[in-house]
């Protein structure tokens, strides 16, 4: 075991993955002599050479639209996205090309793409740095999201993504790079726990919290505050957005009977929402109060100085988990 | 781009030139910059320009036909523009690798794709006709000028491996105001990539004459980009082949991308659901008439000597055999399973897409059981 932070975790994530398959190019804006804005790609390209880490024009659209043209030709594409606003540009060949392209060849041509994006607010950023653009890839078929929370995961969970003969979104909460955690560095991905599934980080009775990304350590924080108020909640990170580990969720939900999800992305249409609506379906016997959603607003990302009445932190989860569980809470004589 | 650097390129044509080797009447024009290109192209290889160009117009009325019975649910024609298409995938070698949009069936028809393989996706029974890596062709794009990025990075992917293929990117005039093929052109010219980008211009993008994309010829464009860009006759098919070889070669050589115009002309509809008549005249389709690539093709080989009696039933025979094979080929393109509509979405499994489908199963099978009550 290796103490390192999440941002390291990744660029050895990267390393590896370039290191034993010579099809894998990184592809990005500043990502090669610089390191990324970020740093995550630091010394991979004068390790591994320009045409394994590939400094880009700035062209979102031209990124993707190449990497698929790469990925056409046997290569196994990892373009990054030098912030979450910055996607949009490309959002046509993600949507119309990377998603439907193993569909459209009738499954000649498949799409093994990692396109890697820091999400996310929390960091007092410019416009167009904060946001939290899941729903979008969620909601298109072909695509797997998935977003990572720790260290370990994050250096396991890149080199899954990589490993994926279909396309997947990356989501990394760019707020946590700096955090630090211990990463087994000879971790064998065949003995890995699949990127598709979920892990309950923190064990409870009273309500199942199900958040992922940056909040699973405000969600994990706030399990830990309850406890001292004689609430049980059981944390769940998600890791995979899409598709979602409902067997995890479910066997949680029927033991507590009460549902919590957290994202920083806006209620309407969101992660939460499918979840909330697909658990209901799946376990409504066992429900005991309807689901929680505890969201970013429905607003344009705001101004660094307004995001901490934007993003859900830990008094806000709690406030949710209060709702969920029928005691006072924000809403009490709203609901009254 | 510079004379200096025209003289790099090896390009003494201006893009705001026309390079034509055949004139609408088929008169031959020497050429000295682009006739070696074509110094090996005896009457025999002239001879199965001209077939292959009827060939692909016959299909193509074939397949309007069939539209108009019903048999297809829609179908982009490509009449005009054979010599375009017929010149350029010529020029190809079978390592090459093909991105093209939506109405380049006569290159698909050069890469060996069968008829019903053309026809699948129009008759609304497929997402795709054929297998990519046996073509050496992608499958087509409908969104406008998304497959020149692709094209780029397959060329990029040669360039790294020290493949001796390139890529050619098809799009139309339309595409060049799209921002992938502007992207794509960037991404070309700063890695050197070994990819044509062959612009048909055709005149129009459905109803918008080309005017409306570009204030100047096409061709220009290229400069900006630092690459040559070259304006071909699009229907003169000697011509077409003779600069879509000299950019392949450059760009096998390692010498970088460069952009053809190819200015033909769409003589039918957008597709079978455009009527043309709403926007252009008579007149303008009377003009291009006159400059048909396949008469003019004609005309040269009846004067160079070649037994026109032959090559017309030679021509007539190859395009018949097709049209026959098409109208075998329609009916036996089997309906889809209803059940397929979920497969190859990913490439591995997945759990959400895997409920869904056997949750529809189980909706489908309710009604065989309720068909067994019945009985």
């Amino acid at each position: 075991m290796t103490t390192i932070t999440f941002g390291k975790a990744i660029n050895e994530g990267l390393r590896r993955a370039l290191a034993d398959d010579d099809t894998v190019v990184l592809m990005g804006e500043d990502i090669g002599t610089l390191g990324g804005v970020f740093r995550i790609t630091d010394g991979l390209k004068a390790e591994f050479g320009e045409h394994r880490v590939v400094d880009t024009p700035l062209s979102e659209a031209g990124i993707v639209g190449t990497a698929v043209g790469l990925a056409y030709r046997g290569f196994r594409p990892v373009v990054e996205i030098q912030f979450d606003g910055f996607v949009y540009p490309a959002f046509d060949q993600i949507v119309a090309q990377v998603a439907k392209l193993h569909y459209r060849s009738r499954g000649t041509v498949r799409m093994p793409m990692v396109i890697r994006i820091p999400f996310g607010g929390g960091i007092g950023a410019a416009e167009h740095h904060s946001e939290s653009p899941e729903a979008y890839f969620t909601h298109t078929a072909g695509l797997r999201v998935i977003a990572c929370s720790n260290p370990a995961d994050a250096y396991v969970m890149i080199r899954q993504a990589i490993a994926s003969d279909d396309p997947v979104v990356f989501l990394e909460p760019k707020r946590r790079y700096h955090v630090k955690g211990e990463v087994d560095l000879e971790a064998n991905l065949a003995d890995a726990r699949p990127m598709g599934v979920a892990t309950t980080v923190a064990a409870g009775d009273d309500v199942t919290l199900v958040t992922y990304g940056a909040l699973v350590q405000t969600a994990k924080d706030a399990a830990t505050a309850a406890a001292e108020d004689d609430v049980s909640i059981e944390v769940i990170d998600l890791r995979s957005l899409a598709p979602v580990d409902y067997a995890t969720i479910e066997a949680s939900v029927r033991r507590t009977g009460r549902l919590v999800v957290a994202h920083e992305a806006g209620e309407q249409g969101g992660v939460g929402a499918e979840i909330a609506a697909s658990i209901t379906e799946r376990c409504f016997d066992f429900l005991e109060a309807a689901p929680v959603r505890v969201t970013g607003h429905d607003i344009p990302y705001p101004p660094a100085k307004l995001e901490q009445y934007h993003l859900p932190d830990l008094d806000r989860i709690l406030d949710g988990v209060d709702r969920a569980l029928g005691r006072p809470n924000s809403l009490s004589e709203v609901d009254a | 781009m510079t004379p200096s650097d025209r003289e790099a390129t090896g390009l003494l044509t201006r893009p705001d030139d026309l390079v034509r080797l055949l004139d609408a009447t088929g008169r031959r024009h020497a050429n000295p910059e682009f006739d070696p290109w074509v110094a090996d192209v005896d009457v025999d290889a002239l001879v199965d320009l001209h077939r292959e160009m009827v060939v692909v117009r016959r299909l193509d009325a074939e397949a309007t036909a069939l539209q108009r019975q019903g048999e297809l649910a829609l179908w982009p024609p490509l009449a005009g523009q054979e010599a375009a298409q017929i010149g350029s995938a010529r020029a190809l070698h079978d390592d090459d690798f093909v991105f093209s949009s939506y109405r380049e069936h006569a290159i698909a028809w050069l890469r060996g794709v069968r008829p019903d393989e053309l026809l699948s996706v129009w008759r609304g029974a497929a997402a795709s006709g054929w297998d990519p890596y046996e073509k050496r062709m992608a499958i087509p794009n409908i969104i406008i000028g998304a497959q020149s990025l692709h094209a780029v990075g397959w060329a990029m992917g040669a360039k790294w491996e020290a493949s001796s293929a390139a890529s050619i990117a098809y799009f139309g005039d339309g595409a060049t105001s799209e921002g992938d093929v502007n992207e794509a052109l960037v991404f070309a010219s700063s890695f050197d990539a070994p990819v044509v980008f062959f612009c048909q211009n055709n005149g129009w993008a459905i109803s918008e004459p080309v005017g409306l994309q570009s204030k100047q010829p096409l061709a220009r464009r290229a400069d900006g980009f630092g690459m040559p860009g070259i304006r071909v006759d699009g229907n003169d098919v000697l011509a077409v082949l003779a600069v879509t070889r000299w950019a392949l070669d450059r760009a096998r050589r390692g010498e970088g991308p460069a952009f053809i115009e190819a200015v033909t002309y769409r003589m039918g509809p957008h597709t079978t659901a455009d009527d043309p008549k709403r926007y252009r005249t008579d007149d303008d389709l009377a003009e291009w008439r006159e400059r048909d690539p396949i008469t003019r093709l004609h005309a040269f080989l009846a004067a160079s000597g070649a037994d026109m009696e032959a090559v017309d039933a030679d021509a007539k025979a190859a395009a018949d055999r097709a049209a026959a094979e098409l109208r075998a080929g329609i009916t036996a393109i089997p309906d889809p399973e209803p059940m397929s509509v979920f497969d190859h979405v990913y490439a591995e499994p997945n759990s959400h897409l895997e409920r869904q489908r056997d949750r529809y199963a189980r909706y489908l099978a309710m009604f065989d059981e309720s068909a067994e009550g019945a009985r």
